[in-house]
């Protein structure tokens, strides 16, 4: 028996939950090299800015326990190279694509979904919110619901209404329901949560700070209890909102807790630098897991792990009635 | 491609470990240049990011083999260097854009400085191959961090080792015996590999003789395959745009002219994307 694995980010279907996390996949191309990336079910592109980005100085990476650092910088193409030849070249091969979109000021946002709102090939557009505002002095949209807000509405209104907008919130807030409420307030169709948050390491050889940029976002399993909360607290509080849950994703199992949380679709990032693989791997550990529960379809397993204690899942009801005597 | 490998033998080579892996699909495939990345710590480790290994050489029995070298720099190749015949490896590979070999049989001094001579050895059979003329420098801080010294003399016309603390060969730096080498053996190109301050030196003295340099690069990276973005260095195009690109996928060889070693560890402003505008609309 197989499950079925299809899942929905807003009103786009796509054929299974796993997803590249953005600024994980290059150009897609990278990963085409291994496997037909029609298997992922989506590719999400680097955050693509408005002009072409050099990134941070190196070193921009550090291991760390169960983890890494890395502060690239959004180093990227820029709108203009990424429309003409990076989503091109998945729209032609049909590839399933969220476009991550980043700016500095509201204005740079509102211009790469003008820009994007007509191009062919864009399954979604993701918004990453972990930007520094250059107009709030480098703080970023994501800590604060009204600025996250500001850049959702101005982006929704831009966009066609068939392309759902995702907002990638970042953990290092004091209340990530509430900037995940204001930007569903404002128009996001779904979430995507976590971002890197951010940490630090210093060489105790050098007696310096590992990475250039000192600071940089931490990824790898280490973060995944964090996302699991995250994912677990907001789709508590907004239990209708379609969340992509990303951060840490390993295993099957680790995609299954961020499912069980209320994903209904999942990012792998840093799994992909262990192993190129990992997408589809992990997308057959988690159907393997599913059928070894019972569940027919990935969509009864979203958020089952809310329900209240003493009761049975839901799936497996049906099964409960049949067998009374 | 990724290959389950499995340890066939290990060895120390003076200050260096060699690991010679059976990796079929990678040994087949494999051009000179070329690198592995390896998942270090086994099932379920907590090291997140591959280690890229320089391939020392390759051989065709039991389907083809690799032999790795490395140095130990923290707990991932700590964990590789207690590997032990039998056990199996995950490989990566073959990795990054392979040396570029010149058509006719012309004369080339190949540059190892530390370890990196071990991509060399692979370099060397392909020119002489094709019938070109091979000497080698080989040199390193101490005498038992010369990597190859005894296949170089083999191999090559000529060996020149240097050693800074004298203790074997020409006391100095691999540039300090590269001048005469080139102009004793008339050569036409070189090629380097190393850490950067040497690929710097060796470009500039390859760039007074006027001969084209390649120079394989070391740099950190997380995954090998051209999707983390860490393993950056600018280098200037065929446009004469620098840009940062990544040691892995657009390398790791590169001409050694188009390298801006100066500049390695930074942002040029005139990089393209720079901060600050740069030369942002020159793309």
């Amino acid at each position: 028996m197989s499950v079925d694995m299809r899942t929905f980010l807003a009103h786009v279907e796509l054929a299974n939950p796993v997803t590249t996390a953005a600024g994980c996949a290059a150009s897609g191309r990278e990963l085409a090299q291994f496997f037909d990336l029609h298997r992922l079910g989506a590719l999400t592109t680097r955050s693509i800015t408005m002009a072409p980005r050099a990134g941070r100085p190196t070193p921009r990476m550090a291991e760390t326990p169960s983890g890494m650092l890395n502060a690239v910088g959004l180093q990227g193409p820029g709108i203009d190279a990424f429309l003409e030849r990076e989503l091109p070249w998945l729209a032609q091969r049909g590839i399933k694509t969220i476009v991550s979109i980043g700016g500095g000021t509201v204005a740079e946002y509102s211009e790469l979904a003008r820009r994007l709102a007509d191009a062919p090939g864009v399954t979604a557009l993701e918004v990453n919110l972990s930007c520094p505002n250059m107009e709030d002095r480098g703080r970023v949209f994501a800590r604060e619901g009204s600025a996250a807000a500001e850049v959702i509405a101005s982006v929704r209104s831009i966009m066609r209404y068939d392309v759902p907008v995702v907002a990638k919130l970042a953990p290092d807030v004091a209340d990530i329901v509430s900037v995940a409420r204001a930007s569903v307030d404002a128009g996001a169709d779904a979430l995507s949560m976590i971002n890197n948050p951010l940490g630090m390491t210093i060489d105790t050889e050098a007696l310096r700070p590992s990475l250039a940029a000192v600071t940089g976002g931490l990824s790898g399993p280490a973060i995944l209890p964090l996302a699991v909360r995250c994912v677990w607290q907001v789709h508590a509080a907004l239990p209708g909102v379609p969340i992509v849950g990303v951060g840490g994703v390993m295993s099957g199992q680790d995609a299954f807790q961020l499912i069980l949380a209320g994903a209904c679709a999942v990012g792998v990032g840093t799994a992909l630098f262990h192993d190129p693989y990992a997408c589809l791997r992990i997308e057959r550990e988690l159907e393997d897991l599913l059928r070894a529960r019972g569940f027919q379809r990935l969509a009864d397993a979203v958020g089952l792990a809310h329900r209240p204690p003493g009761s049975a899942p839901r799936h497996l009801l049906v099964d409960t009635e049949e067998s009374t005597p | 491609m990724q290959v389950t490998g499995t340890v066939l033998t290990t060895r120390r080579v003076d200050a260096y470990h060699a690991l010679t892996v059976v990796a079929p699909g990678i040994a087949e495939r494999y051009r000179p240049g070329h690198f592995v990345s390896v998942a270090a710590g086994g099932v379920n480790t907590s090291m997140v990011t591959r280690r890229a290994l320089s391939i020392h050489d390759v051989k065709s029995d039991y389907g083809g083999t690799v032999e790795l070298v490395f140095t130990v720099r923290g707990p991932g190749t700590a964990w590789l260097a207690e590997r032990r015949a039998r056990d199996t490896l995950d490989l990566v590979g073959p990795l990054g854009r392979p040396f570029p070999l010149p058509r006719d049989p012309v004369h080339c001094v190949l540059v190892g400085a530390e370890y990196g001579s071990a991509v060399l050895f692979p370099l060397a059979d392909a020119l002489l191959e094709r019938g070109c003329r091979v000497d080698f420098v080989l040199g390193a801080a101490s005498a038992d961090r010369v990597f190859g010294a005894m296949r170089a003399r083999r191999m090559a016309e000529t060996t020149t080792l240097t050693t800074e603390d004298g203790s074997l060969g020409v006391r100095g730096r691999v540039t300090d015996a590269l001048p005469s080498v080139i102009a004793d053996t008339h050569a036409d190109a070189v090629y380097a590999c190393g850490p950067m301050e040497s690929l710097r030196a060796v470009t500039a003295v390859a760039m007074e003789f006027d001969i084209p340099v390649q120079v394989a690069v070391e740099e950190a990276m997380a995954c090998g395959i051209g999707v983390c973005m860490t393993c950056v260095l600018p280098v200037i195009g065929d446009d004469g745009v620098t840009r940062m690109v990544r040691a892995c996928a657009e390398g790791p060889v590169f001409r050694g002219e188009r390298v801006r070693f100066e500049d390695v560890g930074t942002i040029p402003f005139d990089a393209l994307g720079a901060p600050g505008g740069g030369a942002r609309h020159a793309g």
